[in-house]
């Protein structure tokens, strides 16, 4: 039997996928147990039920000073901030998207433009945007959707322009205007693409988050992240990135469940 | 005074005549089936009859309208694919060919439940009603068409245009969608257009088959000159229209 006609059982296909997760925690384990057995004292890594005391000191225990538990501040702000630079990026992303898609007018004037700024590396304008925006939460939330808005317009206006011409036409003639056309017809099509980008953009939104706070701020996950490296926390580092993997997940899994329930003739495809 | 009037119409892509003198003259509620080899138009010319492009020369008139310059409520289409909005249920569809012509392209309130109720009329009409909060994915191919054949009516078209509606259909399902136009049509009494590849089938269906062709051929150039109506044939009664009267002989038929 061939290679690519051999497929796993419902058991198998489990097994096979915890294994690579089992197969890290456990190199990391060993690769612990021995540093840890030449240097107690070692920092670089931590056993894993060192991380897991940390963990759980990190998120229940008040800071010395505040009495405030610094990990769910960190959260929130980071969470706020990701938010706001995302919406912001999928709201405009779709205005200008379908604008791109729909009126050639408006392709002739912006398509050109957005391909152009697409290529500006985001991380090169982050001093700009301090300088322009200060170091609040403003240059921040700019970063993210500088970092994803051309993606997600470029995306858009593309899945916009494929559309069979057929159904614009036949919604023509049906007596819909350009306004009409756009909101019932395309926009309700590209809702499901505008999920699909928006799960494709939280990767660079997360890293310029990231990059963000490590530069400048007093608050956030990534801050924490870069102030403990200092003291060569692996353990705090540690149990941040996991916090962090586990929050990307969750939303990539929230966003492809809210596609599935609200848009479901997108699945079937035709 | 005819209904649709196309006068002398020539359409050229690129500096390449696809069509050339093209006038044909037909009357409100006649069938009209369009044939001919792949590339000699008929598309071509089913788009200049909907105003998705406009001919580079001559005119296209309906009603005696001045030419539209896009489509509109005016002309109805259905496409051999796509002709159905993938994200509305088939209730839907239906209630979109009365409701995007309004500001917003929806009804609301009370409308809306009349609009419904008509739509599950015409669904019940088209045999589809068991399907109605369907999507149109879930349909086979001739309940999809049904549905687009649906739709464009319930916008009221003064002219129907049928581009291959049934190119991707099985034999059967094609017949049982014969038999369904045509109550359609015996009910409405619509103006209707319809390319089609099956010369059985335009000739079953129309009133009148026009035959696109290229009158004049260069064999070191074959797209230099474009395509004409060459035949108009009267299709009634299976293409036999004045022998229809049969000889009376008085003589007893055995049952």
């Amino acid at each position: 039997m061939r290679l690519i006609n051999i497929k796993p059982g419902p058991a198998l296909a489990a097994f096979l996928t915890l294994l690579p997760f089992a197969l890290a925690f456990v190199a990391y384990a060993i690769g612990s147990e021995i540093r840890l057995a030449e240097n107690p004292s070692d920092k670089l890594l931590p056993a894993p039920g060192t991380v897991g005391d940390t963990m759980l000191r990190l998120t229940t225990e008040g800071d010395r000073r505040t009495g405030r538990i610094l990990f769910w501040h960190d959260t929130w702000a980071s969470l706020q901030r990701l938010g706001l630079g995302i919406g912001i990026s999928a709201t405009l992303g779709l205005i200008f998207g379908l604008l791109i898609g729909l009126l050639p007018l408006v392709r002739s004037a912006l398509a050109q433009f957005v391909a152009v700024l697409s290529m500006i590396p985001p991380l090169a304008l982050l001093p700009i945007l301090f300088i322009v925006f200060g170091l609040g939460e403003l240059s921040k939330v700019v970063l993210i959707v500088v970092g994803t808005l051309p993606f997600i317009i470029r995306d858009l206006s593309q899945r916009t322009l494929e559309i069979p011409q057929e159904l614009l036409v036949k919604a023509q003639t049906l007596g819909a205007s350009s306004w009409v056309i756009a909101t019932r017809v395309a926009l309700p099509q590209v809702m499901p693409r505008l999920i699909q980008a928006v799960r494709l953009s939280l990767g660079p939104a997360w890293l310029f988050l990231i990059a963000a706070e490590a530069i400048a701020s007093d608050l956030g996950l990534g801050y924490r992240i870069f102030l403990v490296r200092r003291y060569l926390a692996m353990d705090v580092i540690l149990t941040y990135v996991i916090w962090i993997t586990v929050l990307a997940f969750a939303m990539d899994w929230l966003l492809r469940w809210a596609s599935r329930r609200f848009y479901p003739w997108a699945e079937d495809g035709l | 005074m005819s209904y649709v009037t196309v006068s002398d119409v020539f359409q050229t892509y690129d500096g390449r005549p696809i069509l050339e003198r093209v006038s044909v003259d037909v009357d409100e509620g006649e069938f009209i089936a369009i044939v001919g080899a792949s590339g000699c138009g008929k598309s071509t010319f089913l788009r200049l009859l909907l105003a998705q492009e406009r001919p580079t020369r001559g005119t296209v008139s309906i009603a005696g309208a001045p030419p539209a310059t896009e489509p509109g409520l005016d002309r109805g289409i259905v496409f051999q694919r796509y002709s159905v909005f993938p994200h509305m249920t088939v209730r839907d569809n239906i209630v979109a060919g009365e409701s995007l012509r309004s500001t917003w392209g929806r009804f609301f309130g009370e409308k809306s439940r009349a609009a419904r109720t008509r739509a599950d009329e015409t669904l019940a009409r088209i045999g589809l009603d068991h399907v109605a909060d369907n999507y149109p994915a879930t349909l086979s191919g001739g309940m999809q068409q049904r549905l687009a054949i649906g739709q464009a009516l319930a916008a009221k078209p003064r002219v129907l245009l049928l581009d291959e509606p049934f190119g991707a259909l099985d034999p059967g399902t094609r017949l049982s969608m014969h038999d369904f136009l045509q109550d359609l049509r015996a009910e409405t009494g619509m103006t209707v257009f319809m390319v089609t590849h099956d010369l059985e089938e335009a000739f079953k269906l129309g009133d009148r088959v026009l035959v696109f062709d290229k009158p004049r051929w260069d064999p070191h150039d074959p797209a230099r000159y474009g395509a004409t109506i060459t035949y108009d044939f009267d299709a009634r009664d299976g293409g036999i229209p004045f022998q229809n009267l049969k000889e009376n002989t008085h003589v007893l038929q055995a049952h």
